[in-house]
């Protein structure tokens, strides 16, 4: 337990006392709930769906934890060579207890980013539907960050170069982002798309976050639970496997 | 009834065996026919080697010889191919974190937290070695104030100049009183006084705590004041290993770098920029 809290405190200190990293972090979303909700509240309106900034904000929440909590995770690359991970690696210590520290530490700086998006877009005019439902959608933010900061992890243990990186930015996190239904509503899409969004483990976050938040949803709130505990599984003991294994 | 002579016999196997436990236990390192493969790549070849307790002991070789490759391997970093490795009389491969608890190591990229206090990061690495806590603050109190840090214990890492960082690491890895402090390059760029003093604290510990030293430099006048053994490393097999004056009078050279340079050549070994040259690269550019 004393080596988990550790390497816990070491990241949420690393990130209060960067403050220059907490604005860039919340300010790439932020520039999305700005430019996306005003440039297109009007015709979400027209199309008779109502305000487009209630639909909006949960998906940026999600976003904002999703990019977060993947680069937390893929820090790793980073860190076999020039960090302090190299340090924990020596140490007796079992891999598993080191990935769990950093693995929560990455998840909970992801989700007070969340957190502050959410608070920031109470000056957009978002209003939450039901307060006494926001620890539920406190807690999906949380699963979400797991789900992801564990897939970075993963990730991460089998890659030795910045290259790797750069792709999988292109080819993973913004395809995750946006076909999600952070954006849009999930009807009339295309098969092909369908298929994709269906199978994206952020889709189901950004609905039950949205549903905990503003009780519009697209899929049953039981069936995203079951998704995103499903997903956290097979992530959570992935990236543990491949953390454990790791060679530098 | 068994004969004089038997008993003799098996008196005499008896002291052998003690012998050998004894010769064994004065080992701390044992490398025996240690292989590793990159891919189809022969990083470190049938590799023997063994260092005793209290000894410094230095790791030589030109660039991409296998000397980083064995020191990771050696603090199980690395998994390796062939052969076998006991530190401390554990098995590398079979009790990875009983060995541990015998070793400290300085690495050659910095792996201190630079947006922690010198404080915050000793306290860590006291909780990584499950050290009690009072003991902890009297050991972490005593080690900054050997590597002269005490005064700025409570400074972020980031504004300590690149000696400072190496003395750092040097005392967070003596902290958990290690058996063996592995350095890999541990003066690699630093100025002349610092390396002195770095030098000097880690030869001081090895006489007071009776640490033994393993490290690796490409400075050989270094390695003539305060190395007792070296062994050389080239193309991952080992060419010469055993005292510094044996090795000059065996190549008739009169210091350890002309004796270094005959037997590995006075060509430069080109190395292919690999990933993590890469690295490094923009580690720098990202620095400034």
């Amino acid at each position: 337990m004393g080596v988990i809290y550790a390497l816990w405190q070491r990241q949420l200190k690393r990130f209060y006392r960067q403050k220059s990293r907490v604005i860039g972090s919340i300010a790439q979303p932020l520039l999305f709930l700005v430019a996306l909700g005003f440039g297109f509240g009007s015709i979400f309106q027209e199309a008779g769906r109502g305000s487009y900034i209630q639909f909006l904000v949960p998906g940026i929440i999600a976003m904002s934890i999703l990019f977060s909590s993947i680069f937390s995770g893929i820090e790793i690359i980073w860190d076999k060579q020039f960090g302090f991970l190299k340090e924990t690696l020596v140490a007796p210590v079992s891999r598993l207890r080191i990935m769990i520290g950093r693995t929560l530490g990455g998840a909970t700086i992801a989700v007070l980013q969340g957190l502050l998006i959410l608070i920031i877009s109470f000056a957009f005019g978002f209003k939450l539907n039901n307060l006494a439902l926001l620890p539920l959608a406190i807690l999906f933010m949380i699963l979400t960050a797991i789900v992801f900061t564990a897939l970075g992890t993963a990730i991460a243990s089998r890659l030795n170069d910045m290259q790797g990186f750069q792709l999988l930015m292109n080819l993973l996190i913004m395809p995750l982002f946006f076909l999600s239904g952070a954006l849009f509503p999930l009807t009339d899409l295309p098969k092909a798309i369908n298929f994709i969004i269906r199978i994206n483990p952020l889709t189901y976050c950004v609905d039950a976050i949205r549903y905990f938040l503003t009780s519009m949803s697209s899929i049953p709130i039981f069936v995203s639970s079951i998704v995103i505990v499903s997903y956290l599984i097979i992530f959570v003991f992935i990236g543990s496997y491949l953390f454990s294994r790791m060679e530098i | 009834m068994k004969t004089i002579k038997q008993v003799n016999d098996i008196k005499k196997r008896n002291n052998i065996k003690q012998a050998n436990k004894i010769k064994l236990e004065k080992n701390i390192i044992d490398v025996k026919n240690l292989t590793k493969f990159y891919g189809s790549f022969e990083a470190v070849s049938d590799v023997s080697f063994s260092v005793k307790k209290g000894e410094v002991f230095a790791f030589l070789g030109p660039n991409g010889a296998g000397k980083s490759t064995t020191i990771k391997i050696l603090t199980t970093l690395l998994k390796f191919n062939k052969g076998s490795i006991t530190i401390n009389n554990y098995d590398v491969l079979k009790d990875p974190n009983k060995v541990r608890e015998f070793f400290g190591i300085v690495f050659q990229d910095p792996s201190v937290d630079e947006e922690l206090t010198a404080y915050e990061n000793m306290k860590i690495h006291s909780v990584l070695y499950s050290l009690e806590k009072s003991l902890a603050e009297k050991r972490i109190e005593k080690f900054l104030k050997v590597v002269e840090l005490w005064d700025r214990k409570d400074d972020l890492v980031s504004k300590f100049s690149g000696g400072m960082k190496r003395r750092l690491e040097i005392a967070r890895g003596l902290l958990h009183v290690p058996k063996i402090l592995f350095l890999d390059e541990p003066t690699v760029g630093l100025d002349p006084q610092t390396r002195k003093h770095i030098w000097n604290y880690i030869l001081e510990i090895n006489k007071k705590e009776k640490v033994t030293i393993f490290f690796t430099t490409h400075y050989m006048d270094e390695v003539e004041k305060v190395a007792n053994k070296i062994a050389i490393i080239d193309k991952g097999k080992i060419i010469e290993k055993g005292t510094i004056s044996d090795f000059k009078k065996q190549t008739k050279s009169k210091t350890l770098e002309e004796a270094f340079i005959k037997i590995t050549g006075y060509n430069i070994r080109e190395e292919e920029s690999s990933s993590l040259d890469q690295l490094r690269q923009r580690r720098k550019i990202r620095r400034r």
